[in-house]
């Protein structure tokens, strides 16, 4: 069967049994007549809810690309405009084919709690039909190229803690390798049948994650930091300048990265539900309550808000709600916001300059900091109010204390999991084909020297 | 034959031009360069980080004038290029040997 005609088929199937349903009504039995409009109504939840998952895997997309490109390519200096952007970009090419081959099946097969197996190699079985125990409205098909998105993503923060001076061949086999090692494993262990923190699937330590808190942002700003040790201090930090070139790109990267994320976080609700609508509130109102906290925490400290504090805090907001967004009110969601745009403010300007480590973007001081302020605070604020799922209560706020301790256990996991997997693998890339530029080529930057290319030619 | 090199504060170019206009001095030659004189600079600051930035954006203007007009010209652009205040640039004034039309071969003060 040909790519087409995998979806085609469901559509023809819903005209076809809407007419049906509507032509056949008067010579059928009551009991014909109940089952046919109950195929319709599902044919139209499935029709309405893969709707929206296709529209937002195309925004989680969109955040890599360009969002975090533009984001993080505006903050380095012009010579390394491009090489930046390729580092987020080439994600979308690599993380994709892992994820065909190798990458869904460990992240959602189901042998152990802690990875999966080879059931959907090579995407085998992956169709138009539903997977029940992840999302029984829509085709797995889609929730497989959901959430390939999110593995496409993850891997493109931690290039931040990197920046101007990682070579090319060298984060590709990186990045590539931690995929399959790191953020796969966590993935099935927060979000797998059976996984050991998936609350609603056979979890024996059930951990909170809606969309990625532990998953995506405390495995990628850990890695981040280690990333950032192992390689060392950019040739000339501290005694050259470094300034962002181009805040205006990284400011259109910050908004495309908040709309982004209502595909992230809404679209976590694997359907058009109101749940859906419940997550893209907290995702908007964490996002503006933490540009607000970092500003106002920049302006007592230095004296003015600036433009890039302003877009930091946003994404710190953005990270800190993920986890928490389909479990919280917008009340929390404001809380959880504010919180994160101090604390990661405190993470990036006072506690980073204090310990001295060359984590150029701040993945670590945003994503690290915020991804493990929010699976937190989501074991205190989630409520059983805004998620029915959650039938043993919530959080804190429910009255479940210990849901508390065992997002620390998640926690603590994704931290182990991110700094071990990323020192193991960064030694062996190392080994076989070298992490760092050469001091050389780092003064040329790494347009030129990895790519062969400037990003502006103002005289051509 | 003089040669006036000014540097002064960018934002200033369009007042000195006007008033060079108005006394019929037509030819100039502007560079956007960066330097600084007694004038300091100012702190930039990126997510904490502070940066000094001491190379300032001014504005070099070139005219070659007869030197009957020389002081004329100076005052005019000391006067349009004055805030009164630390930046406001400097005025350098050398000797030119010879100066030649390329269009028509023409000679000294005819070619200016």
């Amino acid at each position: 069967m040909t790519r087409m005609s995998v979806f085609k088929t469901p559509v023809l199937n819903n005209l076809f049994l809407t007419f049906a349903a509507a032509s056949a009504l008067a010579a059928q039995t009551p009991d014909e007549k109940i089952k046919a409009l109950e195929s319709a109504v599902a044919a139209a939840q499935s029709a309405g809810d893969n709707a929206w998952m296709l529209t937002s895997a195309a925004l989680v997309l969109m955040m890599t690309g360009p969002g975090l490109a533009l984001f993080y390519s505006g903050l380095v200096r012009r010579k390394n405009v491009l090489g930046t952007m390729m580092q987020s970009f080439i994600m979308m090419a690599v993380a994709t084919v892992i994820w065909a081959v190798a990458g869904y099946s460990i992240a959602f097969g189901e042998a152990t709690p802690y990875f999966g197996d080879l059931r959907y190699f090579m995407l085998h079985g992956v169709g138009a039909d539903p997977n029940a125990d992840y999302a029984g409205t829509i085709p797995q098909q889609t929730f497989m190229v959901f959430q390939l998105m999110f593995a496409i993503i993850t891997p493109a923060l931690i290039t931040g803690a990197f920046a101007e001076r990682m070579k090319f061949t060298g984060m590709v086999v990186f990045c590539s390798a931690w995929l399959l090692v790191v953020y796969c494993p966590m993935a099935h262990m927060v979000w797998g049948k059976g996984g050991l923190f998936n609350a609603f699937l056979g979890g024996s330590l059930p951990c909170l994650d809606f969309a990625g808190g532990t998953v995506v942002h405390i495995t990628s700003g850990v890695s981040a930091l280690v990333c950032a040790l192992y390689l060392g201090k950019r040739k000339g930090y501290g005694s050259e300048p470094m300034k962002p070139h181009s805040l205006v790109l990284s400011v259109i990267g910050a908004c495309l990265l908040w709309v982004g994320w209502f595909g992230f976080n809404a679209g976590s609700a694997l359907g058009a539900s109101g749940l859906a609508t419940s997550a893209f509130v907290a995702t908007h109102f964490g996002a503006a309550a933490a540009t607000l906290g970092w500003l106002l925490a920049e302006t007592m400290h230095s004296g003015k808000p600036s433009v890039l504090g302003g877009i930091s805090g946003a994404v710190a907001g953005l990270v800190a709600i993920t986890p928490a967004s389909g479990f919280v009110t917008p009340t929390a969601a404001l809380i959880i916001g504010f919180a994160a745009g101090l604390f990661c403010f405190f993470m990036v300007v006072i506690l980073k300059s204090k310990l001295g480590y060359d984590d150029s973007l701040d993945a670590f001081g945003v994503h690290g900091a915020g991804g493990t302020l929010g699976a937190i605070l989501t074991g205190v604020f989630a409520t059983k109010e805004v998620n029915s799922a959650l039938t043993n209560g919530g959080g804190l706020v429910d009255g479940n204390a210990g849901q508390i301790v065992n997002q620390f256990a998640g926690t603590a996991i994704a931290w182990i999991l991110g700094a071990v997997g990323t020192l193991v693998l960064l030694k062996i890339t190392d080994m076989v084909v070298g992490l760092r530029v050469s001091e050389e080529d780092e003064t040329t930057g790494l347009d030129l020297s990895m790519h062969g290319e400037e990003g502006y030619s103002l005289e051509s | 034959m003089k040669k006036i090199e000014a540097i002064i504060q960018p934002f200033k170019l369009e007042e000195v031009k006007e008033a060079l206009k108005a006394i019929g001095v037509d030819g100039m030659t502007v560079t956007e360069v960066r330097g600084h004189g007694r004038q300091k600079g100012h702190n930039e600051v990126y997510r904490g980080q502070e940066y000094m930035v001491d190379l300032l954006p001014k504005v070099k203007l070139e005219l070659v004038v007869s030197s009957a007009r020389l002081e004329e010209v100076i005052k005019t652009v000391t006067a349009a290029a004055r805030t009164g205040k630390i930046g406001d640039g400097k005025i350098f004034v050398y000797d030119v040997a010879e100066a030649i039309r390329i269009r028509n071969d023409d000679r000294g003060e005819t070619a200016l």
